[in-house]
């Protein structure tokens, strides 16, 4: 071999185009594999509004909902709850409701269209657990609060506007889906204000 | 007759030679004590998970619907469908004890120092595919632990930033966890991991042949070839490959002093294997999980949520870090820190039997730190249980830095030459 003629640069080059037109290939063939792991088209439909009656719902009482497989939470919070929500700012991370966690129609002090009814996902803003409801009895929590949401998986700690409290893994407030009233009574979960 | 099938076979594979090289005349220290089990043991229960694994398949449906259901049946309906299942999934904790356990073995007698780094990485590829693994085959049974453990590991790479959510949804293929989730991690679980572990566990074993065992002295069993006295060499017949290179010392064939010493390894494990798996399979809920015998539900967790055992640990770490990003990097650099266990021992002596008293003090600290992560990682997340949770994480990242400082200029006893027993 060693007295073979051999022109390096020659095969230098041949090498190098091999390995880069090999490499375009292998990157294109990559394409369809990592691509199917996207949504499906039927997974991307199955993303309808709902309707919640929302009429029946006791004072201080949650219902839960299912909007694109998640659980939304629906709080008819009482004229006591809403005018507490004020109290405890200085223990909330983001008490304005700053960070865009909700539509702009419910970026107010309660965080909804109507003080009443607080709509928000039932999806812990650290790991996606559900957090629990605690009515009356979240100042084993949080001193002074007597209502809020406990998450079982890290201890995350959320009022009744869905705030998030610091000192606690969740970094944001709970999402406020988009949301509207079609009625008095009746909630469309997935459509926001004015967009219907 | 057999003799004329095996000349015929090794004229085309060398069957006999590779039969010699790792085993009938592979040189093995003379002195492997207890924790020398354990990666015999493991290969064992990897065979028992891929034999049991296949068998589960025959009758297990992967889908959102079905999964649950098919695991009942299998329990109930299919002829020692319950024996399978249990053995499948007594097996996973088995497999984590015995890799804790064979982990645990290389720290103490230092056997990822230089040359067996290598060795070692692939070890812990093997640990990293095999939580991967565990990971996914939990989800299958779809119940409703499966579910929201499967939410918070994946929701884990959320606190990437910027990438973090189309990631989240990526890995999902859907919004949330749902059948997609479960097919693809099925998929994942009964052929891609087990081929990854099969062909890493291969390569273990290779790397650990070319540079030969450590043993519980940290001596040297293959000395530079015509520095022993012929009397002082060792008795047995090696493999060219070994004897032509060196002299070998203190050591027996792998074949047959190691494989009768590894069965009765097997048949204590068995043992006790089989006391679990028919009187306790559910591990008093820690191997089975309680909200597990519910199926799935998107709009529920469960009150109490917690790890499978084996990842209590590392569980642990993400949950006293009360941010989303840093806690995912803490966890993360738990195993990564593991990793590099070969660099930040910067001592020379190998055994702990022979290093200083600080180094068996901080192996003692960093085993009891990581027992304590473990058992918090199943238990509700109190103030209490932080405080504790922190100062343990402190112990276990303690481990790693205090070896890189003491273990450049440590007081070492000397090591003897030779094994002398």
């Amino acid at each position: 071999m060693s007295n073979v003629p051999v022109n390096n640069g020659r095969r230098r080059f041949l090498t190098a185009a091999t390995v880069v037109v090999g490499g375009v290939g292998v990157a294109g063939v990559a394409v369809p594999f990592i691509g199917s792991w996207n949504p499906s088209a039927r997974a991307k439909a199955a993303g309808a509004p709902v309707e919640v009656n929302v009429g029946k719902i006791e004072p201080g009482q949650l219902i839960r909902a299912e909007w694109r497989g998640k659980p939304v939470y629906i709080v008819r919070r009482t004229d006591e709850l809403v005018k507490s929500l004020a109290k405890h700012d200085d223990q909330l991370r983001d008490p304005n409701s700053e960070k865009a966690q909700q539509p702009p129609y419910a970026t107010n002090a309660y965080r909804s269209i109507k003080p009443e009814f607080l709509v928000a996902l039932g999806v812990c803003t650290h790991l996606g657990c559900a957090p629990t409801h605690h009515n009356g009895d979240f100042d084993q929590f949080v001193e002074g609060v007597s209502d809020g949401f406990f998450c079982p998986c890290h201890g995350s700690k959320f009022d009744m506007a869905g705030r998030v409290f610091q000192g606690v893994p969740a970094p944001l407030n709970l999402v406020v889906p988009e949301h509207s009233f079609i009625s008095e009574d009746t909630l469309l979960i997935g459509v926001g204000q004015g967009e219907a | 007759m057999l003799a004329n099938f095996m000349a015929w076979m090794d004229k085309r594979l060398p069957l006999t030679d590779a039969w010699n090289k790792h085993l009938a005349q592979y040189p093995a220290p003379k002195n492997f004590n207890f924790w020398y089990f354990f990666g015999s043991l493991a290969m064992l229960v990897l065979v028992n998970q891929i034999l049991t694994g296949v068998w589960l398949t025959m009758n297990y449906e992967p889908s959102g619907d079905g999964a649950f259901a098919s695991v009942e049946y299998i329990m109930r309906d299919v002829d020692y469908g319950w024996l399978l299942r249990y053995m499948h999934s007594t097996g996973a904790s088995a497999f984590f004890v015995v890799v804790y356990l064979h982990m645990m073995r290389g720290l103490m007698y230092g056997s990822y120092q230089k040359p067996r780094e290598l060795l070692w990485i692939f070890g812990m590829l093997i640990f990293l595919v095999l939580m991967a693994e565990a990971f996914m085959g939990y989800l299958l049974p779809w119940g409703n632990m499966s579910y929201w453990g499967a939410q918070v590991i994946i929701s884990l790479f959320g606190a990437i930033p910027v990438i973090g959510d189309d990631l989240t949804l990526w890995i999902r293929g859907d919004y949330v966890i749902s059948g997609a989730t479960l097919n693809r991690f099925f998929a994942l679980h009964v052929i891609a991991m087990p081929l990854v572990l099969v062909i890493l566990v291969f390569l273990h074993i290779l790397a650990l042949h070319e540079v030969g065992s450590n043993n519980p002295e940290g001596t040297n069993i293959k000395k530079p070839k015509g520095s022993v006295k012929p009397e002082e060499l060792s008795k047995f017949t090696f493999h060219k490959q070994y004897s032509e290179k060196y002299d070998i010392v203190d050591a027996v064939p792998f074949h047959p002093y190691y494989s009768v010493k590894d069965i009765m390894g097997v048949a204590g494990f068995l043992i006790l294997f089989c006391w679990v798996m028919f009187f306790a399979p559910e591990g008093g809920g820690y191997f089975m999980e309680a909200p597990n015998f519910e199926p799935a539900n998107g709009l529920k967790t469960p009150e109490h949520i917690a790890p499978v055992w084996y990842f209590g640990p590392f569980y642990t770490i993400l949950r006293v870090i009360p941010d989303k990003l840093l806690g995912a990097i803490g966890m993360f650099s738990a195993i990564i820190v593991l990793f590099l266990v070969p660099w930040f021992d910067r001592g020379v002596v190998k055994s702990v039997k022979y290093r200083s008293k600080l180094h068996l003090f901080n192996l003692i600290q960093f085993s009891i730190c990581f027992v304590v992560l473990g058992a918090l990682g199943t238990l509700p997340a109190t103030p209490t249980a932080n405080l504790i949770g922190t100062i343990a994480s402190f112990g276990y990242f303690g481990f790693f830095v205090a070896l890189w400082f003491y273990s450049k200029n440590e007081k070492c006893k000397p090591v003897p030459e030779r094994v002398s027993h």
